[in-house]
C-alpha cells in the first residue's frame, strides 16, 4: 500500500534521464579503464598520500574500478604494516595539498595499531557520480548545482576495515 | 601508386588550387545514418557550387551508391584504383542531378582488410587536389576499415542518434580520432515530440555528454526514408524541412555563420503524424 502511494507520489523519472544517467555512469568507467595511465597516476599519488600517515606495503597495494548500480566506486585494497611514530603522540598537521582526513580513518588507524599489518579498504565514490544518483528529487537537486568543475575538486574517502567495507 | 587523372566532367577544377577538405563522417555504432548523412550532406554542398566527391569506404557494404541512386553507374571500385585496374577517371561515378558531385565505390565482393592505408591516404590526398569536399563515409565498427576511412581524412563528422548506445560508440570513436581534428556532430533521427515527453535524449542531453561543436539536428521523419527508397538526396528537396537542415549543415561546413540547429517540438505535419504513432 505504502508502495503504491509512494509511486503516486514519486513517479519514476523520464526514460530520458533515467539513460542520461547511464550513460554518464557508463562512460564514467569506459574512460577509467581506457586511460591505465592516469589509473595508476592516481595510484601513485593515492599510496603517497597515504603512506604520509601510515607505512604501507606498495607492493600489495591494489587499486581498481567498479561499476555499480547507481555508481562507479573506485577499491583500494593497501596493506599497512605500520604507524607513523608521531600518529602516536598528536593528530597531525594536515598538508596543505591533503584534504583532511574523514572520521573513519582514525577509527581504522586505531585498530592497525592492534593488529598491524590490517588491511584497509578505501572506498572512494566518485563525487559526481554520488551527486547524480537519481534516487530522489533531493539529489536531483544536487546534481544541476554540481558543475563539471566542481566535480573534480573534491574526493570523499571512506577508510575501513574489510569487515566494514 | 598511379598519378590520378584530372576528371573529364566539367566540375573538375582545371588548374591546381588549394587541397580540398577531406572529412570522415563516422560514428562507431552501425545504423545510424552515416551513408544518408554522406550523400545528403554531400549532395547540399555540390548544390551549393562546391566540387564535391564520395569515398564509399565501406568495403564489402556497399551503399552510398544506391542510397544517391547510381547503383546502375558504378562500374569500377575504389579497389580496381587502388590496385591499377582502373584510373580514377573510370571509377568517379558522375551524380545524375548535380555536375559537380562524383561519387567512388566501394568494392562489394571484396573485405576491407585488402586495403592498404597507405594507399587510401595517397588516394584521398590526390582527390583532395581536385574537390573543395572529399567526404569519406566510413564503415562501422573501430577496426581496419575505420582506420583506412580516417586514413586520409583531415576533418570528422560524428553521426549520432538519441540512443544510449549511439552515444557511447560516438564517445569512443571520438577518443580514436586525432587531438586536434575537433570533430563535429550532427544530431540523426531525433524525434521532437518524444524528447519532450521525457522518452527520447535531447540535443543537449547528448551533447552535454560528448561536449562536440554541433553542425546540425536531423528529425527522425518519414521523408528521409521515402527519399532513401527512390535515391534520391533529400537535400535536394526544397519543400522539405530535413532537406533545409541538410543544406544549413552544408552552409555551416561551407564556413558560413548558420544559426544554431532547432528541430521544432511541432515541426511540421509528418513530426506531429510521427509524434501520433510514436512510443518506440
Amino acid at each position: 500500500m505504502l508502495d503504491f502511494f509512494n509511486r503516486l507520489f514519486n513517479p519514476a523519472p523520464p526514460s530520458s534521464a533515467t539513460a542520461k544517467e547511464r550513460l554518464r555512469l557508463v562512460l564514467l568507467s569506459d574512460h577509467l579503464s581506457l586511460a591505465p595511465d592516469v589509473v595508476e597516476a592516481l595510484k601513485r599519488d593515492l599510496l603517497q598520500v597515504i603512506s604520509r600517515y601510515v607505512e604501507i606495503d606498495q607492493a600489495h597495494a591494489d587499486v581498481t574500478f567498479e561499476h555499480r548500480e547507481g555508481e562507479v566506486a573506485m577499491l583500494a585494497s593497501i596493506p599497512i604494516t605500520g604507524v607513523r611514530p608521531r600518529l602516536r603522540e598528536e593528530p597531525p598537521e594536515p598538508p596543505a595539498a591533503v584534504p583532511p582526513p574523514a572520521p573513519p580513518l582514525e577509527a581504522a588507524l586505531t585498530t592497525a595499531t592492534v593488529h598491524a599489518p590490517l588491511e584497509a579498504h578505501a572506498v572512494a565514490t566518485e563525487p559526481a557520480v554520488k551527486a547524480a544518483t537519481p534516487a530522489g528529487p533531493q539529489r536531483r537537486r544536487r546534481r544541476r548545482k554540481a558543475s563539471a568543475a566542481k566535480r573534480a575538486a573534491q574526493a570523499t574517502v571512506q577508510l575501513g576495515t574489510p569487515a566494514q567495507a | 601508386m598511379q598519378a590520378f587523372d584530372q576528371p573529364s566532367g566539367a566540375g573538375a577544377p582545371q588548374t591546381a588550387p588549394p587541397l580540398g577538405r577531406a572529412i570522415v563522417v563516422t560514428s562507431g555504432k552501425g545504423g545510424v545514418g552515416k551513408t544518408t548523412t554522406t550523400a545528403n550532406v554531400g549532395a547540399a554542398l555540390a548544390a551549393r557550387g562546391a566540387n564535391v566527391v564520395l569515398v564509399d569506404a565501406d568495403v564489402g557494404l556497399r551503399n552510398l551508391d544506391i542510397v544517391l541512386g547510381l547503383e546502375s553507374r558504378v562500374k569500377f571500385h575504389l579497389l580496381d584504383v587502388l590496385e591499377e585496374k582502373a584510373t580514377l577517371d573510370e571509377a568517379l561515378v558522375r551524380d545524375k542531378r548535380s555536375e559537380t558531385l562524383y561519387l567512388l565505390a566501394a568494392a562489394q565482393t571484396r573485405e576491407k582488410e585488402d586495403v592498404d592505408t597507405g594507399q587510401m591516404k595517397a588516394l584521398i590526398e590526390s582527390l583532395r587536389a581536385r574537390f573543395d569536399y572529399v567526404l569519406i563515409d566510413c564503415p562501422a565498427g573501430i577496426e581496419m576499415g575505420f582506420k583506412n576511412a580516417v586514413a586520409g581524412a583531415g576533418h570528422a563528422i560524428v553521426v549520432c542518434t538519441p540512443e544510449v548506445s549511439a552515444v557511447r560508440d560516438a564517445d569512443r570513436v571520438v577518443g580514436l580520432l586525432p587531438n586536434d581534428w575537433r570533430p563535429q556532430l550532427i544530431i540523426n533521427r531525433l524525434r521532437p515530440g518524444l524528447v519532450k515527453r521525457g522518452k527520447m535524449l535531447s540535443v543537449d542531453d547528448v551533447n552535454g555528454i560528448l561536449r562536440l561543436p554541433l553542425l546540425g539536428v536531423i528529425a527522425d521523419e518519414p521523408g528521409v526514408i521515402v527519399a532513401t527508397n527512390r535515391g534520391e538526396p533529400l537535400a535536394l528537396d526544397m519543400g522539405s524541412e530535413t532537406g533545409a537542415a541538410y543544406r544549413a549543415i552544408a552552409a555551416k561546413l561551407a564556413g558560413e555563420d548558420v544559426a544554431a540547429p532547432t528541430v521544432r517540438p511541432s515541426g511540421g505535419f509528418f513530426s506531429k503524424l510521427g509524434s501520433l504513432f510514436g512510443g518506440r
